[in-house]
């Protein structure tokens, strides 16, 4: 199959990339635009690692074509880092020691940002469900559930909740 | 048809380092004219976050800000041997590494202050916030920027120090298994609580709460990680996980996530804990270890915990539905037998 | 306890490495890529045990963007060096399988092409002419006279104490005299226990990224747990003056004893070295599953002679541990088990063998615990077993028999840093179990009770 040119919005810009179809929105990211912060823990769609937010919607970028995305939006975890410092929700992860390995980490703060968008002060088993395709096999969770509950806490402020 | 809770506990030892010891790190230290203290190290971070206890180790040893220590790592043609991070050994053997090396370096250090604030290098201590002072008359000091400076300018010496941890190597007795197999030991005691459901064989972990004496805690949140981590991968050890899935046969072994069961946020129960610090030998501050313990103790306890709930003793992993409900039904069928 | 006057150490600092997690920004190895860069996949066993009657690479070659292809006859020294590194022997495991195969995913030819597409299926087009021989997957089973014999000596168990020139089955630890006690117990309490095997599972699968520098030197770019360890190790593969390898990490996405292993890299170097390009070689996460080293399948069968008080007076163990296919690291996984296998309890006459087993399975490894996890697994059911056939409460049990401070354990190290009681009835305060006065007595310095200074 010949390459093609797919046009889409990354992290707020317009791109246009010249690929063959079927590749993976991964294999583009990390390979073609060398945006490595998207992680490849199993490229089969079951760990999360990968997750990058398309039109706002959690998805796993390693079994999503790249035909897909064309004319949508994708936000990355680049795309959420200020120029300086942190986003509330990178400032969470960090402050709660919800980090071990790293490797998982980018895809939790994307479905983060996913979740604190739709449900501005989620329960704990709301944020266990939303993060329920993510694994992550150093923290036990605990720590990344808190950080999620501070992030809420920093966007929208702890309007009076203990 | 019921769910029962039981309650089990276990209480484990854990060794540091590798068994029969010959496994040496080394650290190199040398101060910049910034005031920056760099530790180079050829050791690896597995998440662990051994780049962080070493700095605190290293900033403490040499009474500097923790903010002043860079590490630098792991390449090897910048570092200096390091054996390698497993077996509970990275913090108790670089960390002693760098004491040794931070000494040496303060030696220079106290050296440089003796003479830029005239006394002897025995009447001078660090304050731990960047300076160098006269013992009982802090307004005395010098800042460890100005000391790295003046040594290096005007005395022409470097602040540095080499330092290096080995247990030596040695030998198994081949007829009596006589043998140094541990540097220091640490321990733990966990109690687990579960609910079995008798009629799908299912185990709900309740509850893992344990203690822990870990020699010192360089830092606590970094420990806590490692337990609630640890934890985790225990329960999953003692109740999912498996690569041959029909052992001892190796068909239908998992090929991933979705085959192989890696617990997922849903599936943790409450994990609590104490840190007991009663300090070792010969570790750095009295450190023991902590990486590799907190995955052993959770296995027995859930395992001991369904012998409370419903009488059966699980001694293959994992405790899987299908071999508790088969363990169930034995139990039962011996019942019987017993009471005709 | 010792009270130190400490800045930093005891404060809870944030990761150092933590701002690069949450970022995205720091760099694992599978992040690394350069221009002109091949990628090496892997052609695998897809049987247990096998002879290999030959290899077809035609239809491999055929591929677009194959570039060649690597067997055993490409490897210097086809053989991994990891034992006698740390001076136990002999080591037995082939690079890349020569004539035959023990484990299926065992490694047989690499393949390096353009694209990783290419790769995998330049791989998957090679054909392995196999001759499927007789496989065992149980320990005992491997340990009958009438098993397929896998390893070149003759045995399917490991020779200890090749270094000493002697030739022992199993690792052995003989302390007091368990037979005479045996018969002097009130109770015998017996069981069978067994380890599943289980992957490390880190979410960052094994890897290295390989560069020719232009002074005829390699970066290796790795996520080894063990630098230093690797380096040497691929120098004696390829035959080359260590300092040749320039080895770059530090930085890895979980461990958990499944990165000490060394098996990615002198075939990637290799590959660099033979194409001159830079070489990626990163495990699928199928073969991170299927193919990468497990914790073995430990089995251990425990007889204990008890006394009514709770003494336990005796303990005899064999264990047979599945090291699967090849050693690795298990001969010396074995040892630390024997040294830990009667528990951190004080028990006068201790019988122990403990044997390395060779199976037709995936390599089993170090992991999280190394021969200790199922030693602490059995040794603690079998406590609790032991509680309820003499009607003891299983703390009271544990408490009676935990050892102290200047005990002799069975591997004649005296006991220095023992606190087993102590981190007891922490537990037992944080569960709210009440302790009865005469355990609360006891402490890990004084056997007659009294207080730690």
């Amino acid at each position: 199959m010949k390459p093609k040119i797919v046009s889409f919005t990354l992290n707020g810009r317009p791109v246009d990339v010249m690929v063959r179809p079927m590749t993976t929105l991964q294999n583009v990211l990390r390979r073609q635009l060398e945006l490595t912060a998207t992680k490849a823990g199993c490229r089969q769609g079951s760990c999360g690692s990968c997750t990058v937010l398309v039109n706002g919607e959690p998805m796993a970028a390693c079994l999503l074509p790249i035909e897909d995305v064309e004319g949508q939006e994708v936000l990355t975890l680049e795309g959420i880092t200020p120029l300086h410092g942190l986003h509330p929700i990178q400032e969470a992860f960090f402050e709660n020691f919800a980090v071990q390995c790293g490797y998982c980490t980018p895809g939790m703060i994307m479905v983060t940002k996913a979740l604190l968008e739709r449900e501005p002060r989620p329960d704990e088993a709301t944020i266990r469900e939303a993060l329920s395709g993510n694994l992550c096999r150093c923290t036990g969770y605990q720590a990344i559930v808190q950080a999620v509950t501070d992030a809420a806490d920093r966007l929208h402020g702890n309007g009076g909740v203990s | 048809m019921a769910k029962h809770r039981g309650v089990g506990m276990a209480a484990v030892n854990y060794p540091t380092g590798m068994n029969l010891g010959g496994d040496p790190s080394q650290a190199l230290i040398h101060a910049t004219t910034t005031g920056t203290f760099v530790i180079t190290l050829s050791s690896t971070d597995l998440g662990q976050g051994l780049k962080t206890v070493i700095a605190q180790i290293g900033a403490e040893a040499l009474g500097v800000p923790f903010e002043n220590v860079l590490i630098d790592t792991a390449d090897t043609d910048t570092g200096p041997h390091c054996m390698g991070t497993f077996a509970s050994r990275a913090t108790h053997r670089v960390g002693n590494a760098v004491i040794r090396a931070a000494e040496e370096a303060r030696k220079v250090m106290f050296e440089v202050a003796s003479e830029e604030l005239e006394v002897a290098p025995e009447d001078l201590e660090t304050d731990g916030q960047g300076n160098i002072r006269v013992k009982g008359s802090p307004e005395h000091s010098i800042n460890i920027v100005d000391l790295a400076l003046a040594a290096h300018f005007k005395y022409g010496k470097t602040i540095s120090g080499r330092g290096m941890y080995i247990k030596p190597k040695s030998e198994v007795d081949p007829d009596t298994g006589a043998m140094d197999p541990d540097s220091t030991e640490a321990h733990a005691c966990t109690v687990a609580e579960v609910e079995v459901d008798d009629e799908t064989g299912e185990v709900k972990v309740l509850s893992i709460k344990s203690a822990y004496e870990i020699g010192r805690q360089v830092n606590p949140k970094l420990v806590e990680g490692q337990i609630q981590g640890g934890s985790l991968m225990g329960m999953a050890h003692a109740l999912y996980e498996t690569t041959a899935p029909y052992y001892p046969a190796i068909d239908h072994a998992p090929g991933g996530f979705n085959e192989y069961i890696v617990p997922g946020p849903q599936d943790q129960p409450e994990i609590e804990s104490v840190v007991l610090e009663y300090p070792s030998v010969n570790g750095p501050f009295g450190v023991k270890g902590v990486g590799e313990m907190t995955a052993n103790s959770p296995i027995p306890a859930i395992i001991n915990a369904i012998h409370d709930a419903v009488g059966v003793w699980i001694t293959e992993l994992p405790a899987t539905p299908e071999k508790i409900l088969r363990a169930l039904e034995e139990k039962r069928k011996e019942e019987e037998r017993g009471a005709e | 306890m010792t009270k130190q006057l400490l800045n930093v150490v005891g404060q809870s600092v944030h990761r150092r490495d933590g701002m690069g997690h949450v970022t995205g920004r720091t760099t694992f190895v599978d992040d690394i890529q350069f221009r002109d860069m091949l990628y090496l996949k892997m052609v695998r066993s897809p049987v247990p045990h096998a002879r290999i009657r030959g290899i077809d690479f035609s239809e491999a070659e055929k591929v677009p963007g194959f570039v060649r292809a690597l067997t055993h006859r490409d490897v210097p020294k086809n053989i991994y060096t990891i034992l006698c590194l740390i001076g136990v022997g002999p080591d037995e495991e082939p690079v890349l399988a020569e004539d035959r195969v023990l484990y299926k995913g065992e490694q047989i030819a690499a393949v390096v092409a353009e694209s990783e597409e290419a790769a995998v299926e330049a791989a998957s087009r090679v054909v392995v002419d196999l001759e499927e021989l007789p496989a065992v997957f149980d320990v005992e089973e491997a340990l009958k006279p009438d098993a397929p014999v896998l390893k070149p000596w003759g045995t399917n168990y490991f020779i200890y104490d090749y270094e000493y020139g002697q030739s022992n089955p199993c690792r052995k630890v003989r302390f007091g005299d368990v037979e005479k006690a045996f018969a002097e117990a009130d109770y015998i309490v017996e069981g069978r226990y067994q380890m599943s095997p289980i992957e490390h599972a880190p979410t960052e699968t094994t890897g290295c990224v390989v560069k020719p520098e232009p002074d005829g030197r390699y970066t290796v770019y790795t996520n080894t747990q063990a630098l230093f360890f690797t380096l040497d190790n691929s120098a004696l593969i390829l035959n080359i003056p260590f300092n040749k390898l320039h080895f770059v990490g530090g930085t890895v996405g979980g461990g958990f004893g499944g990165k000490v292993d060394v098996i990615v890299e002198p075939i990637a170097i290799l590959a660099a070295m033979k194409t001159g390009r830079p070489v990626k070689y990163v495990f699928s996460r199928e073969e991170e599953m299927r193919c990468s080293s497990t914790r073995g399948a430990w089995r251990m069968y425990f007889k204990d002679g008890v006394m009514k008080d709770g003494r336990i007076i005796a303990r005899k163990v064999t264990t047979y541990a599945d090291a699967g296919a090849y050693n690795r690291h298990t001969p010396y996984a074995v040892t630390k088990h024997a040294a830990n296998v009667a528990g951190p309890y004080s028990i006068p006459n201790v019988w122990i063998d403990a044997y390395c087993v060779y199976t037709n399975r995936q390599p089993g490894s170090a992991m999280r615990g190394f021969g200790v996890t199922p030693a602490s697994f059995a040794v603690e059911v079998q406590m609790d077993r032991i509680a309820h056939t003499i009607g003891m409460d299983p703390w009271e049990l544990r408490f009676i028999n935990a050892y102290r401070n200047g005990d002799v354990r069975p591997h004649r190290k005296v006991v220095e840093d023992a606190t087993l009681i102590e981190t007891m009835k922490a537990a037992a305060q944080l569960v709210g179990k009440e302790l009865p006065e005469h355990l609360l007595a006891m402490n890990s310095w004084d056997r007659e009770g009294g207080h730690h200074g």
